[in-house]
């Protein structure tokens, strides 16, 4: 873990000047791409992502066809400007890896028995990259799927938390990622309380894991909230 | 409907929102039920009839449904039958028996003298299992349909382009001078001189389909 000698948190104000348990600038918007049949983009601050869901269809190669289910397939892909030195384009190790749990986050909202022999493919694209990317894809990746009319049993909320010199902290901005003392990125569904993502970078004692967990859930709803005005406001106009 | 009108728009819900328990409701289409209370499964118009409660989905891929009537391009011929592609996420198959009246040899006869690649059918989904759909075309409305423009719309809007007993599409029939069929997986075939005319009205439906009050504004469009 790198470490900094800069302080992290000033008189109780993070570097951005957020209080520990509040959320960056969030902006959803429904219905971007014309061609996908559902597609977001989402921002948290000055992460940007785009999420096109195309399906269900047909799949191909046919031995990846499952009789019995239908299957997601989730690629995760940030484009070459997205960050300060270019990235190199196609997919790396950390993003084949990103898309995995991506997919696992997604798949226990979706109907897919009731869709044989058939693929939901869900594109992400990060045009912007500023910390917790992966929760922000997945955002928009469940209001694309939302917005494409895929049956769903409830949208999937994404959030990052943190801990920084012991005070619980969420939505990490890229500083705060690289310099924090541990960050969980964290995907639930809101209605549920099902937790479907939890991974975890840094070392942090069982009590503190919990503090952080329970902390995300209770500012995730603020981006249920959103997701939902988000949904509504396409068809109010 | 009368008290409604003046609110400008439906009831939208979303997936996983509590809509009733199960004790009080029937849960209808669009609709599951965990716990003994009725979630919604889509982004949709809420309905409730008596003790009914459905969800009518606003976008979304066609599922096929036994006696849907659609519309189906044929993709590719073969020894026993066709395979029709309905704008869904399976094929539809076509077997000789229910494509056609008469009886035919298979060995002899060339199958491309009923139907041919690009054809398109009105037809009907006679079962649906697990992704494999089986169509006939041994019904009345059941036809091939020959020149004219196909036209995708969003399947789930097919029902407001239809109207209360057809009044919707009767409307353009009858203002532009078209004969249209619609499948009710999205496809659309219009036939006639007035064709633009009818597609920009059929175009504007399916933006429009959630407001109260479209009938009027087509007819305006149209008049």
């Amino acid at each position: 873990m790198m470490k900094t000698n800069e302080k992290m948190i000033i008189n109780g104000k993070r570097l951005d000047g957020r209080k520990p348990d509040e959320l960056r600038e969030i902006k959803m918007e429904v219905g971007v791409i014309p061609n996908a049949n559902g597609s977001a983009r989402v921002s948290f601050g000055k992460t940007i992502a785009i999420a096109a869901v195309y399906g269900p269809r047909k799949l191909f190669p046919r031995h990846k066809q499952e009789s019995e289910t239908g299957i997601v397939q989730y690629n995760y892909d940030m484009a070459t400007f997205s960050v300060d030195e270019r990235k190199r384009p196609g997919p790396s190790r950390r993003e084949i890896e990103i898309s995995k749990v991506s997919r696992l986050a997604l798949e226990p909202t979706l109907f897919l028995k009731n869709f044989p022999k058939t693929t939901i493919d869900v594109f992400i694209e990060i045009i912007q990259a500023d910390g917790s990317t992966r929760v922000t894809a997945i955002n928009a990746a469940s209001l694309a799927l939302a917005d494409a009319g895929v049956p769903m049993r409830d949208l999937v909320v994404g959030l990052s938390g943190g801990m920084i010199d012991g005070v619980p902290i969420v939505d990490l901005c890229g500083k705060e990622d690289n310099y924090c003392d541990a960050d969980i990125p964290i995907a639930f569904l809101p209605n549920k309380n099902e937790i479907t993502l939890l991974q975890m970078d840094g070392r942090l004692t069982p009590k503190e894991t919990k503090a952080i967990v329970r902390n995300v859930l209770h500012v995730g709803k603020e981006i249920y909230k959103k997701q939902v005005e988000a949904l509504k406001k396409k068809y109010s106009e | 409907m009368e008290e409604k009108n003046d609110k400008k728009i439906r009831d939208i819900v979303i997936p996983g929102e509590l809509i009733g328990s199960n004790k009080t409701f029937k849960a209808g289409y669009g609709t599951y039920i965990e716990k003994d209370k009725i979630f919604s499964k889509f982004v949709g118009i809420l309905q409730k009839k008596d003790d009914y409660v459905s969800v009518i989905s606003l976008s979304g891929v066609y599922i096929p449904q036994r006696n849907d009537k659609i519309i189906g391009v044929i993709e590719e011929v073969q020894k026993f039958g066709w395979i029709v592609n309905i704008n869904s996420a399976w094929d539809g198959f076509l077997s000789t028996s229910e494509g056609i009246e008469d009886y035919v040899d298979v060995k002899k006869v060339n199958m491309k003298k009923y139907f041919e690649v690009g054809d398109i059918i009105y037809t009907q989904v006679e079962d649906h299992k697990t992704g494999d759909v089986q169509l006939t075309m041994r019904t009345q409305i059941a036809r091939k349909l020959k020149g004219g423009f196909l036209i995708k719309i969003t399947p789930s809007k097919v029902p407001r382009l239809i109207g209360k007993e057809g009044s919707m599409v009767n409307l353009i029939k009858e203002k532009t001078g078209t004969i249209i069929r619609v499948g009710q997986n999205g496809l659309v075939w219009v036939f006639g001189e007035n064709v633009n005319k009818a597609i920009k009205a059929i175009k504007m439906i399916e933006q429009k389909s959630h407001i109260y009050g479209l009938t009027d504004e087509i007819s305006k469009l149209l008049s």
